[in-house]
């Protein structure tokens, strides 16, 4: 193998360029990079970045030292639209076709968005550094009324920050239980409880119709009739895997790329990573994507010795982690919480936003949750065992 | 120097974070034995290194991983880039004491 592409510039791209060499792999790596930036650090953009004060050049990845040794060449602000795995080439935005032995597939995903967003000035998604600069230069204009959709980890956040820089915000959930999926019932309804803690409007089960305003956001109209007042709508309700430039490729796609538990997808040579890879993970019993930082600097490795070895490597797998900053709140989770796992807590307190929790199903514990309590959570995050075969579902 | 606590208020395994009379809060770990201490915030990002996993002689951030050589501060794998200042940590009479060191980290 003398050449590799890495389609995707960002945390797994960069973690498997860093994992290629660190296998030794000294062939030429490519990397082609949709936006203009090399790789940064995208947690805080919905956090310290956007509050101000921190700048972009303090959120990069990698200096120009450790891309000196790491050798790479880089495409940036380009895009890749057609993989042919026969030709082995990665197909370029203008024609541009480039000659590859092997591909990374690390585009990531794109937000997720409502109708009529894309007219409106003032109305925003938050995944990329320009995304974060646009919001930021948005949020401390005047004092804008903030209005977010959707209570997840990223909405959840920005509303926090707004907060943070004296914003009046308010947050609308279509989901009567925010956070339910990734945290359970119970302790979703204790993490949405932060919001309403600093003063924050949390408004559940509440689908959003449409936005008004005439080349800008005025409002965000709700589908029980109310019409929020806005200057800023910021949209998080989630993400699409990056897939739309493997059409007519081959490589099996269904919800990101279907790989095994090595990276490997169905055609030789290409493997997948990050937030795109949908693998078999033995913590949730199911094949999945898995849109964390951590996954995004762990999955890499695995990938790494499966595209130099030839030969899909799984490696031993860690638990699913992701932690998520709010209102100087730090929640961290480590593991799988489905519906019928319950939660117990072990240290602290729920009234206190203060606690460690683990969650038991089938007799293991298989989730931890805690709030401001990192140090128990790191031993107990060390506990967990993957599903045993046994009692784990069979895939759907 | 700073008298932190007595040695046996830190077994091995265990760590301490030290707030007052230092610019900046140390933390300070008994590696199996050997007493390290090293600035407590990760290089990275805003996280208490005191709360971190130690494994011999090196400290894993509790949010990122992120893992550093507590005998020379330095950091071994990402997301971390930059070192972390080192401290000289004594046992005196029964008590660790703190040496806090001003300056550059190595």
């Amino acid at each position: 193998m003398k050449s590799i592409a890495v389609v995707g510039g960002s945390l797994a791209g960069l973690s498997t360029v860093r994992a290629l060499r660190a296998e030794g792999y000294d062939g030429s790596i490519t990397v082609i990079g949709e936006e203009r930036h090399h790789p940064y650090d995208r947690p805080p953009l919905s956090k310290g970045f956007l509050k101000g004060g921190l700048a972009a050049e303090a959120l990069a990845l990698g200096s120009s030292h450790e891309y000196a040794d790491l050798s790479v060449h880089w495409l940036l602000g380009e895009r890749a639209v057609r993989l042919d795995p026969a030709a082995r080439t990665v197909t370029l935005t203008g024609g541009r076709e480039l000659r590859t032995d092997a591909v990374v597939i690390a585009t990531g995903a794109r937000p997720r968005t409502i109708a009529g967003a894309e007219k409106l000035a003032g109305v925003h998604t938050l995944r990329t550094l320009d995304d974060a600069m646009a919001l930021r230069t948005d949020l401390h204009k005047g004092l804008p009324r903030v209005v977010v959709i959707g209570a997840g980890f990223i909405g959840a956040e920005v509303a926090a920050t707004a907060h943070a820089v004296g914003l009046d915000v308010t947050v609308v959930e279509a989901a009567e239980v925010p956070l339910e999926r990734a945290l359970g019932r119970e302790m979703g309804l204790v993490c949405a409880a932060l919001h309403a803690d600093h003063g924050v409007r949390l408004l559940c089960g509440t689908g959003v119709a449409g936005l008004t305003g005439e080349g800008r956001v005025t409002g965000v109209r709700l589908t029980d009739g109310r019409v929020l007042p806005a200057d800023v709508v910021v949209v998080g309700i989630g993400v699409r895997p990056a897939t739309g430039w493997l059409a007519g490729s081959g490589i099996a796609v269904d919800d990101g790329v279907v790989c095994d538990a090595g990276c490997a997808t169905n055609i030789p040579g290409v493997v997948a990573v990050g937030d795109v890879a949908r693998c078999p993970n033995p913590f949730t019993g199911r094949s999945e994507r898995i849109e964390h930082w951590t996954n995004a600097t762990e999955q890499p490795k695995t990938a790494a010795r499966t595209l130099l070895s030839g030969t899909s490597a799984p490696a031993p797998t860690r638990p699913p982690y992701f932690w998520s900053d709010q209102y100087q709140a730090r929640i961290q989770l480590a593991g799988q919480v489905r519906p019928d796992a319950q939660p117990r807590v072990v240290e602290g307190d729920l009234d206190s936003r203060s606690f460690v929790a683990v969650y038991r199903r089938h007799g293991h514990d298989v989730a931890v949750l805690a709030v401001d309590r990192p140090k128990l959570f790191n031993r107990l995050r060390r506990t967990l065992t993957p599903i045993p075969v046994a009692t784990a579902p069979v895939a759907s | 120097m700073i008298t932190v606590c007595r040695i046996d208020e830190l077994p091995p395994g265990e760590a301490l974070r030290v707030t007052a009379g230092v610019p900046a809060p140390i933390a300070v770990f008994n590696a199996d034995g050997t007493l390290y201490a090293v600035d407590d915030t990760c290089t990275h990002q805003d996280a208490s290194l005191a709360d971190g996993w130690l494994a011999g002689c090196f400290v894993e951030c509790p949010l990122h991983a992120a893992s550093f050589d507590l005998r020379t501060g330095r950091p071994t794998c990402p997301p971390a880039k930059s070192a972390l200042r080192t401290h000289r940590v004594t046992v005196e009479d029964g008590h660790v004491v703190l040496h806090v060191t001003v300056g550059e980290p190595a």
